[in-house]
């Protein structure tokens, strides 16, 4: 468990399009830098999205915390 | 008592439900016992995807457009007005101006998406859509003397209307310059905000090998961030910069701010359980089409499996029965591949799309759809 807190959390389980990285690009492009958001998603595909993507725009990934049936995301605005 | 059944929003999902509940109730409604009224802003029903055909001077937008009184059955009380809040403790909506409150037993909101370019700076000033009807009439005017230079297509907005049609906007715009021995001169590139063209990973694997065939360019990871109008060009949030001779957009969308300030969802969708419609938040309030926040895409097609649903529902509801119809996600959509080609696909949330072999007959069962679209406003189909 990581003790960082979130500006905002974005639940994006069981989105299946267009998926919990379009949801958290949506809240991250309305946030302030700095901002910390959190994703849960319930997408394997979101281990691989959210890291690349991240690393693209320049934001950086905190933390993931992996769960049984979901992932936890944290990413601070660039 | 009568029990009054509201529906606000006279797009697809608000009309089809309106005729559907017309039928389904007609004992009730003629014996005074239900009432159904339909609340919408404007006195006419607005079909959007004729405006997919619009810039390339192929269709009118009044093609989209019928007075509603004509669409609605006459059981169902008509009422142009804007609602501006909504109560759903006391059960009541408030209109634009003096009018009295409204009451109601079972709401349905189907008030859509709105579209939202002032978030991005420079965009309404640099950009094109075809996403409105003054939009895709002034795309129009700029693509028929669009004769070289880079045009680029940019999906801002995410979820937006009509998931498909950036693909088919490209798709098309590069056989239309083709087929006019233009595309030569003309640089067609398409952005995605994500590392595939498109959200759903079927879709955009069927897609990508297309656009590499048709030499679309594609921009992946291109969240715009801003345009410039003078130096023509957009910049995304990722740090790529790209210059345009005519900028097309999917602008960012939002649904209406009554929603939001109903305390029923964020950024103007509805928190809905994604089986049975109905809003989390509030009691005897349902959702559908864009306003329902389920995760599928926001497509007509959606918005009328969703309305016979959202029916079978409330006669339930009216008749003391325990409501068992659920959605289970069911989309379908016509993707033109060009201007004589077309595919099909049909999923849902157990299903994963797999577009077919595009095809003439595929394209002509779209057209065809579009014109038959008014029976299925009207609840016929």
């Amino acid at each position: 468990m990581t003790d960082i807190e979130p500006d905002a959390t974005v639940d994006a389980r069981g989105a299946a399009c267009p998926g919990p990285l379009m949801d958290l690009i949506g809240k991250i492009r309305g946030a302030e830098s700095g901002d910390v958001i959190r994703l849960l998603s319930d997408t394997d595909q979101s281990l691989t999205d959210v890291p690349e993507w991240t690393e693209e725009a320049g934001n950086e990934l905190l933390a993931v915390e992996e769960g049984d049936d979901h992932n936890a995301f944290y990413v601070e605005k660039a | 008592m009568t029990e009054r059944i509201v529906i606000v929003g006279g797009g697809t999902g608000g009309s089809v439900l309106a005729n559907d509940l017309a039928d389904r109730l007609e004992p009730e409604l003629d014996a005074g016992d239900v009432e159904v009224t339909l609340i919408n802003d404007g006195p006419d029903h607005v079909y959007k995807p004729v405006w997919l055909y619009v810039p390339f001077g192929q269709r009118e937008p009044a093609d989209g457009r019928r007075a509603l009184d004509e669409l609605v059955d006459d059981a169902v009380e008509l009422r142009i007005d804007r609602v501006t809040d909504i109560d759903t403790e006391s059960q009541r909506l408030t209109f634009h101006g003096n009018a009295p409150t409204v009451g109601y037993d079972h709401l349905v909101l189907a008030t859509g998406s709105t579209l939202e370019p002032d978030q991005i700076p420079g965009l309404a000033e640099g950009g094109h859509d075809y996403y409105s009807e003054s939009g895709a009439t002034a795309l129009r005017d700029e693509l028929l003397e669009f004769t070289e230079g880079d045009l680029v297509l940019s999906v801002i907005g995410t979820p937006h209307m009509c998931p498909a049609a950036p693909l088919e906007f490209v798709f098309m715009a590069d056989d239309w310059f083709r087929e006019r021995g233009l595309r030569e001169d003309v640089d067609i590139t398409y952005t995605y905000p994500i590392q595939r063209v498109h959200g759903n990973p079927h879709i955009a694997e069927w897609a990508r090998p297309i656009m590499e065939e048709r030499d679309i360019e594609v921009e992946t990871f291109f969240n715009a961030e801003s345009v410039d109008p003078e130096a023509e060009t957009i910049t995304s949030m990722e740090g790529t910069e790209l210059d345009y001779d005519l900028l097309v957009s999917i602008p960012p969308h939002g649904g209406v701010d009554l929603i939001e300030e109903a305390g029923l969802g964020d950024d103007g969708w509805v928190d809905v359980d994604k089986h049975t419609l109905e809003a989390e938040a509030a009691e005897n309030v349902y959702a559908l089409g864009d306003t329902a926040d389920t995760g599928v895409p926001n497509a007509g097609s959606v918005a009328h499996y969703q309305a016979g649903v959202v029916g079978q529902r409330l006669a339930s509801e009216v008749r003391d029965r325990p409501a068992t119809a659920t959605y289970d996600g069911k989309t379908l959509c016509f993707i033109e591949t060009g201007m004589d080609a077309a595919s099909f696909v049909e999923f849902d949330y157990e299903r994963p799309p797999s577009p077919a072999p595009p095809s003439e007959k595929l394209h002509w069962s779209k057209l065809a759809y579009n014109e038959a679209y008014w029976l299925t406003a009207r609840g016929l189909l």
